[in-house]
């Protein structure tokens, strides 16, 4: 390799003014920070939401039709009771998780307008397939 | 068979859209090839502990412990393509000259690089992990040998060939503003990932949603198709966005834009400095 090309790669390791580096990293930090501080603690209210329960069943949601209520957030729990993993899925809502076998998650879901809300579960698409309706 | 290969397909399609752009803009750099194996290597490793502590990752934290673990990964991703897209503004001239010179090789052992496989290895692991637990189910339920064996390779390659299909359309932006326009996908790719981030927290209620929906393009570009899914990977498409998403991603774009411009700017002033004095 020619000696100009070696010169010019220890240039490029090593940047020349330490200032790059601090820069670059402030702003990173900066980057991570942002979030943190728009981020909104909220677990008091969450105590006071209703509670909505969905169950996945050989492959299926019970109900596939949900009632939920429009214009509040609200705690959706999500039961599995397969022996295999689910994915609670909606593209109209914007959620997804993961439902492990024998287990209830919850998905924080709303303020909802009035509507119908398709959702799915990503793990088994032939069967599972719901339709909240906020109201 | 279909459906395997097709969640298979799509999990991987997200990942390899990731990989391409971070394989285009180490373009020329020595032992990329190593780098990014490694990276892909890491995240399978790493997809299937998650898999498997999923439980454990869920209980964690009040039961949003999967938001949470996603919203870490991800946003760690977007600190260090920021950390990228920032150093490539102050050396990508340079690379670019290097390349004209020397036969399309760049020895830099930068630690950029090693960066950039992270944000491989954790996109790896972020949908590996659906994969694994996913195929998990089939082979408990008792899905068939055949359709495994024959889905799964299906849906690696169909993904995969997608990835390459970018890779080779990008090859074909000329070099002078190649390296500019990788840049501005990983920005765009950040402010995506930053927004994706913002999402989960919102469904963990870690953050106000600042309108629900502030509108609905689904009519346009469903997040359900491919194109939107897609879209949604490289530059953080959604069809319905909260506003606390769009908050996300303005500023984390803003953040990067201004970064690559002030430390854009130094390196020049540097550089004049550097040839003076030489």
């Amino acid at each position: 390799m020619p000696e100009s090309s070696l010169t010019r790669a220890t240039t490029i390791a090593t940047p020349q003014a330490p200032g790059h580096v601090l820069t670059a990293w402030l702003l990173a930090l900066l980057i991570a920070l942002v979030p943190m501080v728009l981020m909104v603690p909220m677990a008091a209210v969450a105590a006071e939401m209703p509670e909505i329960a969905l169950t996945i069943q050989n492959h299926r949601f019970d109900p596939t039709t949900l009632k939920v209520p429009a214009n509040t957030k609200f705690k959706l729990r999500v039961t599995n009771k397969d022996t295999t993993p689910a994915e609670f899925e909606s593209n109209d809502l914007n959620r997804e998780k993961i439902v492990l076998p024998g287990s209830t998650v919850t998905v924080f879901i709303g303020p909802l307008k009035p509507g119908q809300y398709k959702f799915f579960d990503d793990f088994h698409q032939d069967t599972g397939q719901g339709v909240m309706v906020a109201e | 068979m279909l459906a395997i290969a097709l969640l298979v397909f799509r999990e991987v399609l997200e990942a390899a859209l990731i990989v391409t752009v971070v394989a285009a803009a180490t373009r020329g750099v020595a032992r990329r090839s190593t780098f990014i194996g490694g990276g892909i290597a890491l995240g399978v490793i790493g997809a299937i502990a998650v898999a498997i502590f999923a439980g454990m990752i869920e209980q964690a934290v009040g039961g949003s412990g999967q938001e949470l673990f996603n919203a870490s990964v991800l946003l760690t991703a977007v600190v260090m393509i920021g950390w990228h897209v920032i150093w490539m503004s102050s050396h990508g001239k340079e690379m670019v000259r290097q390349m004209q010179q020397v036969t399309d090789s760049v020895k830099t052992g930068s630690s950029s690089v090693a960066v950039l496989l992270a944000v491989v290895a954790l996109a790896v692991l972020r949908e590996g992990s659906e994969i694994v637990l996913f195929l998990y189910g089939m082979v408990a339920s008792g899905a068939g040998r055949l359709d495994l064996l024959a889905g799964v390779p299906l849906g690696l390659v169909g993904g995969a060939a997608v990835g390459f299909a970018l890779y080779l359309g990008l090859l074909r932006i000329p070099l002078r503003h190649f390296f500019t326009a990788t840049n501005w996908m990983l920005v765009l790719l950040a402010a995506g990932l930053s927004s994706t981030a913002a999402g989960f927290l919102i469904q963990a209620n870690w953050l106000s949603a600042w309108g629900g929906q502030l509108w609905n393009t689904s009519w346009l570009l469903d997040n359900g198709s491919l194109l939107g899914q897609a879209m949604h990977v490289l530059i953080g498409y959604e069809a319905r966005p909260a506003g606390m998403q769009l908050v996300f991603w303005l500023a984390t774009a803003t953040v990067l834009f201004l970064g690559m411009r002030l430390t854009g700017r130094q390196e020049t002033a540097a550089h004049t400095h550097k040839t003076v004095a030489g």
